[in-house]
């Protein structure tokens, strides 16, 4: 069965009215320029900063700095941390948005403000909370050290950072979305007798797809770039704790802009991506649905 | 929106564990964790605490984290007004591309945006060569500060705003000026109390984020002690002095003051679908 209720409404658009209550050309033209002259400096200048610092020693300098071993090294881990982190909060995001949305229990207001948490924490923070846990002084670090295994200044404290400051991205879109869609199709199903499995994957997965797809992109891209954090339990070593933004760090410190603004331009570019594909998913779900579903912005 | 029936006892499976799993995750991820911080501070006599905390170069770096964030966030607060404006409600080239430029800094790392502003504003810089012969310096310098957290704020502003303009009926104003109001009086008296919750949400969410960011500061800061230091470095510094429990402090002022940010926030959002709810 097909579970998508595309209405012909794509096409429709409502008719531009000349408003008797409109402001004048040189207001308008004026807020406009204000706009873009604001936006410029403070986005896009720099942004165009950083290809041009990329550039400045010349093509084969750019691609000699991103094929240097420790670059090449914290490209590999950025990606990796990043396919543990996001997973994980996937898998949160849609046990929670079920929990939430579907059903009624006490303290539900509670747990959304908890979900939420973390992206009122301070990056730094969200590092420092698992140097105390996992830390040589912390809770649990004298027995990890006893048993050789390392978390803190290695990729488990990485990921574990990574994966604390992506928390909420998934399940903060999933939650609106299916509290606005209600349970009645489940519920349809379910009595029809397809097991709750077949109802997730039929009935629930193809209404909630670009949500979730919404929530995954804000995910990675965050995932990608996270610095603050990730600083605090990287041990900055290089070759092998350093992602791709504590390298940006290291090269700019030691004076190697041109490297260093190469691997930032790399960010810069999935940051572009980003805003592409998330463009494309707002898009999507505007001519897919009839009412818009309301892909609100991330904190 | 939805009248479905809210029953008891619902049809559908996977309660138990959807939960279950959401609390475990929550616990052990998040809870958990920042717990520690609370609890090793505990562990600190009060005044040992109070000596952390109200330290000269701890009290500087936290004037300027909150001071910096608050100017950044006002920024952010007027120009991200005029920007969310200017998205719904003219059409002009380019807009459609300006409008996905705006969540920029969500999607670029920080410490990217870090070294970008350092360059553009630095004396050598884009801007910064036109600014630093009038005598006004940015990089390094707390104004730097201003600058790296209005540009990590910059989307909050515009993406909370600019959904409740778009919904705003057109036929309050028209009212209003077939009622002889003055568009600056239609603006001030109908269209501002109705987007005040949402901009206040924004400048909130701005100042709360730019309260901790780290990553874009510390390049374009400068990072002079009782100057230039913001907060997050400070604990940073501590740890890397493996003071963990002068960091731990700090942490913990910050992580108070974040709640009380939040609860503040949901009370607001509270009131406004509370206001909403009766205006309608």
């Amino acid at each position: 069965m097909s579970a998508t209720f595309a209405l012909p409404m794509a096409e429709y658009r409502f008719p531009v009215r000349r408003r008797a209550s409109g402001e004048s050309a040189l207001v308008k033209w004026s807020l406009i320029g204000t706009a873009l002259a604001f936006l410029a400096l403070f986005l896009f200048v720099p942004l165009a900063a950083v290809f041009h610092e990329a550039l400045c020693k010349g093509l084969d300098a750019y691609i000699a700095a991103l094929a240097e071993p420790d670059a090449l090294a914290s490209i590999k881990l950025t990606f990796f941390v990043a396919a543990l982190a996001v997973p994980a909060n996937l898998v949160f995001g849609v046990a929670a948005a079920w929990a939430i949305a579907r059903f009624e229990f006490r303290g539900k207001s509670l747990l959304l403000t908890l979900i939420d948490l973390p992206f009122s924490v301070s990056p730094v923070i969200s590092g420092l909370i698992y140097v105390l846990i996992f830390g040589a002084q912390g809770w649990i670090g004298p027995w990890l050290q006893s048993h050789d295994i390392k978390i803190i200044f290695a990729l488990p404290g990485i990921a574990l950072a990574t994966v604390f400051v992506t928390f909420p991205f998934v399940a903060r879109e999933l939650i609106p979305l299916m509290q606005e869609q209600g349970s009645e199709e489940e519920e349809a199903a379910i009595v029809l007798g397809a097991s709750g499995w077949q109802t997730f994957r039929r009935v629930t997965l193809p209404n909630i797809k670009w949500g979730l797809l919404y929530g995954v992109i804000l995910c990675n891209a965050r995932a990608l770039g996270e610095f603050g954090a990730v600083s605090v339990v990287s041990g900055h070593i290089r070759g092998q704790t350093n992602t791709m933004p504590l390298h940006v760090e290291i090269l700019y410190n030691e004076y190697q802009f041109a490297a260093s603004f190469a691997v930032a331009s790399v960010l810069a570019l999935l940051a572009l991506v980003t805003l592409a594909l998330k463009s494309y998913v707002e898009w999507r779900v505007r001519h897919e649905t009839s009412d818009p579903v309301t892909v609100g912005p991330q904190e | 929106m939805s009248f479905a029936l809210r029953t008891r006892h619902s049809v559908l499976p996977g309660f138990g564990l959807a939960l279950g799993f959401t609390v475990l995750y929550l616990s052990l991820i998040v809870l958990i964790p920042l717990s520690a911080a609370f609890i090793r501070t505990a562990g600190m006599s009060w005044e040992a605490f109070w000596r952390t905390v109200t330290a000269p170069r701890v009290l500087a770096s936290f004037e300027l984290s909150f001071g910096a964030a608050f100017i950044a966030a006002l920024i952010n607060a007027f120009f991200g007004l005029i920007v969310a404006w200017v998205l719904v409600r003219y059409r002009f080239a380019g807009k459609k591309l300006i409008d996905a430029l705006v969540d920029l800094p969500f999607a670029l790392p920080t410490a990217v945006a870090g070294i970008a502003l350092t360059a553009v504003y630095s004396s050598k810089g884009w801007i910064g060569q036109y600014l630093e012969p009038n005598g006004v310096k940015v990089a390094f310098t707390p104004l730097g500060v201003v600058v790296a957290l209005t540009f990590i704020g910059l989307p909050f502003v515009v993406r909370t705003v600019q959904p409740v303009l778009a919904d705003l009926g057109r036929e309050l104003e028209e009212a209003a000026s077939v009622l002889g109001a003055t568009r600056r009086q239609t603006f001030v008296r109908v269209i501002l109390p109705a987007i005040l919750p949402a901009l206040i949400t924004g400048f909130a969410l701005a100042f709360a984020r730019g309260v901790g960011e780290y990553g874009s500061v510390i390049f374009i800061a400068g990072n002079m002690p009782m100057k230039s230091e913001i907060a997050p470095l400070l604990i940073v510094t501590k740890l890397e002095q493996y003071d963990y429990a002068g960091a731990t402090a700090i942490a913990v002022v910050m992580l108070v003051a974040s709640f009380l940010l939040l609860f503040a926030l949901n009370l607001l959002q509270w009131w406004a679908r509370r206001r909403g709810g009766q205006d309608s």
